[in-house]
């Protein structure tokens, strides 16, 4: 609990919102990669705070955010087999798909639960030898060892009713067609620092010196996030362009090698659907040939579920860092938390619900509009 | 108790086969078995003459002042968790209802649904606990009734309980009386009822020592209405939806906005750790022990004093206050001086991926 405290402590904040002030010269233009990072900028109004030094803009890197509409239909399509118990983590349940959603399907008699680890959804397959027991393995670099893990677990106990439905991304390639875009107003980023907990930031190197742009890897606290857009300001200032450590008490330069281990053994590089934005070449993990029993899109034939995305939501726009949230016609009107359009507004990562759910355009804040 | 005086009366057959420990359909066929049942479990526990009489109705009599009346019906999953069960969650959310409208409750009834298979051991564990707490509390259970489901057909038990109060002219604490100047206080550390039931929930256990606040608010209202009397506005035990949820209604039915400062919420450590870990907000989570008090500007130390004076109040707080600003929302001062709104959840918060 101390490691929360202290990163929480006002008079620390204060002062690294005195240093980003006393720093910029001119307004910079800084992305959280993270959806963690956004939700704790909003929520604290950290934005706010330095709006004449720093526009943020928020990224891509909500896992819920960024699985593709056709993906979650394939879930739910699964979930509501008679002969599936569907396991998911908690924040997947209210994500629209084209029709329903994973609540919608429990209602309706499917056997959907919320687990914390994939190892439990192991162990209801181990308990429950007469179901079919499905994990959606959504997230990026931060889940994907315990996924695999899951998936090696089932592979080591012979577990014939366990399988994976498999949407996995990875933050690098992402950040690439940020920087490749024709229109993009991004200087510098606050990289996300649980996925550069597992990866380490050697990755990043490359895009820093590529693209010149300097990349802080940075916590989730509010301490954590002043004290990356400081060093992401100064290297602004100063002309550089390094990948700096910012969450020095979790992340090394070369990350977890075990972790990094076995989802190279599990998992393979493949391209990869963005809810919103599209295909990126090489920016998602899919499974292996050799653990193809475990996938459950082949299993239960889901391949063939195609989807259309809603046309007036425009998560896509949202999650590049295109317009702000509340920059979309149909937010809080047609898209709602209650009444979601696109998973941005369901996510406790999503920068809509951020925005919706904090408040922001009900009152009139500086620097938001 | 629904033909309660006939099944008390005695055995009509043959002695049943023992029922090895656990709910039977037979104990709510309004037989042999459902008058063992009323007689070996829940008679001893809960007599007092009202109830003794197995009349189909109580009888009390009238005690003056305004009625007032409230139900509850409670689900939990598990039944028992670290601090309470069922049984205790029965019994003290509604007298804490009752005392949130500034009544003073009198009598309780009780309705079970019963799932076939509950073990003898856990229904007599939840009966105790709730013999303790109308005896802690003085306020007896009039009547009752059970009922027998099949397995599969209720999770373990729900139990409904209603009670009746009455609120003097003197103490008449209400939802819509909260206006701006008012001072906004809550009673103790919020987040632990909710956090102790996830932390034994199927699926999500972690190993945690918080334990759930469970408690009868009854005595800490006596000690506002002698403080303050008419200077209590509001009250309310924020439950389901947590502290956050229980401002935002008051300040709906009060037409009223409140500015809520984030550094003077009693949080525990341990279910601040909890719930950064699981991505959950204390502010929303569920509490069943303490209560959140809307008081005039000028007996707004003297309501602090009093809450502090009960053995639930210790950390009692003074967390913001009533403005006339932003009719209808909460805002909160955010620790490091940023600012935002403290709004309703459509539904229950979700723990998140990572």
């Amino acid at each position: 609990m101390k490691y929360l405290a202290e990163y929480s402590d006002p008079e620390v904040a204060r002062g690294l919102i005195a240093r980003i002030k006393a720093a910029a010269t001119r307004r910079w233009v800084v992305m959280e990669v993270c959806g963690g990072q956004t939700h704790t900028i909003v929520r604290q109004g950290i934005d706010e705070l330095i709006a004449e030094q720093v526009e943020m803009i928020h990224g891509p890197g909500c896992p819920v955010c960024v699985t593709p509409l056709e993906q979650i239909d394939r879930a739910l399509a699964v979930a509501a087999r008679p002969e599936v118990i569907f396991t998911s983590f908690g924040d997947m349940l209210r994500v629209p798909g084209s029709h329903t959603d994973l609540f919608q399907v429990r209602a309706r008699g499917g056997d959907v639960r919320v687990v914390y680890s994939p190892l439990d959804a192991v162990e209801l397959a181990r308990a429950h030898p007469d179901r079919q027991v499905v994990f959606f393995a959504v997230g990026f670099e931060t889940t994907a060892p315990a996924n695999a893990m899951a998936v090696w677990r089932a592979h080591q106990l012979g577990l014939d009713n366990f399988s994976v439905l498999v949407s996995h991304v990875t933050v690098p390639p992402a950040m690439t067609a940020i920087l490749e875009s024709p229109d993009n107003r991004v200087q510098g980023f606050l990289a996300a620092g649980h996925v550069c907990t597992v990866m380490g930031w050697r990755e990043y190197e490359p895009l820093a010196a590529r693209y010149r742009v300097p990349i802080v890897v940075t916590g989730f606290e509010p301490v954590d996030i002043l004290e990356g857009i400081a060093m992401v300001v100064t290297q602004l200032e100063e002309g550089r362009h390094d990948v700096e450590n910012q969450y020095v008490r979790s992340v090394r330069h070369d990350g977890n090698r075990p972790a990094q281990a076995l989802i190279t053994r599990i998992f393979t590089i493949v391209d990869r659907q963005w809810r919103g934005v599209g295909t990126i070449p090489a920016s998602g993990l899919g499974l292996r040939p050799e653990f193809a029993a475990f996938d459950a899109e082949a299993r239960f034939g889901l391949s063939d579920i195609q989807a259309q995305e809603p046309a007036a939501c425009r998560a896509g726009d949202v999650l590049r860092g295109r317009i702000k949230p509340h920059e979309c016609a149909a937010f809080g009107k047609e898209c709602t938390p209650e009444h979601p359009l696109g998973a941005p507004m369901v996510s406790s990562e999503g920068a809509c619900a951020a925005y919706y759910n904090y408040g922001r355009v009900r009152l009139p804040i500086a620097g938001t509009s | 108790m629904t033909d309660a005086a006939s099944l008390a009366a005695g055995p009509v057959c043959p002695t049943p086969l023992d029922s090895a420990g656990q709910v039977l359909l037979g104990h709510g066929s309004g037989g042999t078995l459902s008058a063992r049942l009323l007689r070996e479990r829940f008679l001893p526990r809960f007599g007092n003459p009202a109830l003794a009489a197995l009349g189909d109705a109580a009888v009390i009599e009238n005690p003056g002042g305004r009625l007032v009346l409230s139900t509850d019906t409670f689900v939990v999953s598990p039944l028992e968790f670290p601090g309470g069960n069922i049984g205790t969650l029965a019994v003290h959310g509604t007298l804490n209802d009752l005392a949130m409208m500034g009544a003073e409750p009198q009598a309780l009834t009780v309705g079970f649904v019963l799932e076939e298979g509950l073990a003898f051991a856990v229904l007599d564990r939840v009966l105790d606990s709730m013999a303790a707490a109308v005896h802690g509390a003085g306020i007896p259970i009039v009547t009752g009734d059970t009922k027998v489901v099949e397995r599969g057909k209720a999770d373990g038990m729900f139990i409904n309980t209603t009670g009746f109060g009455v609120q003097r002219d003197d103490f008449r604490p209400a939802p819509d009386r909260a206006r701006p100047g008012d001072v906004v206080l809550v009673s103790g550390p919020i987040g632990r009822h909710g956090m102790a039931v996830m932390a034994v929930r199927e699926g999500l256990r972690f190993d945690s020592t918080i334990t759930s606040d469970t408690a009868c608010l009854v005595p800490m209202v006596r000690r506002l209405r002698a403080a303050c009397g008419m200077g209590i506005r509001a009250l309310r035990d924020p439950t389901r939806g947590g502290v956050a949820s229980a401002l935002n209604e008051l300040a709906q039915a009060s037409r009223v906005g409140m500015l809520l400062d984030e550094e003077t919420f009693p949080v525990p450590e341990a279910v601040a750790a909890a719930c950064a870990l699981l991505g959950l907000d204390p502010l929303y989570v569920a509490n069943e022990g303490i209560l959140v008090a809307i008081v005039a500007p000028e007996v707004a130390e003297a309501a602090l004093d009093a809450l502090r004076a009960d053995p639930l109040g210790s950390q009692a707080a003074r967390i913001g206050t009533v403005i006339d600003e932003h009719r209808g929302l909460v805002q909160m001062r955010t620790g490091i001086g940023g600012r935002r709104i403290v709004d309703m959840l459509p539904g229950d918060q979700l723990p998140r991926i990572c």
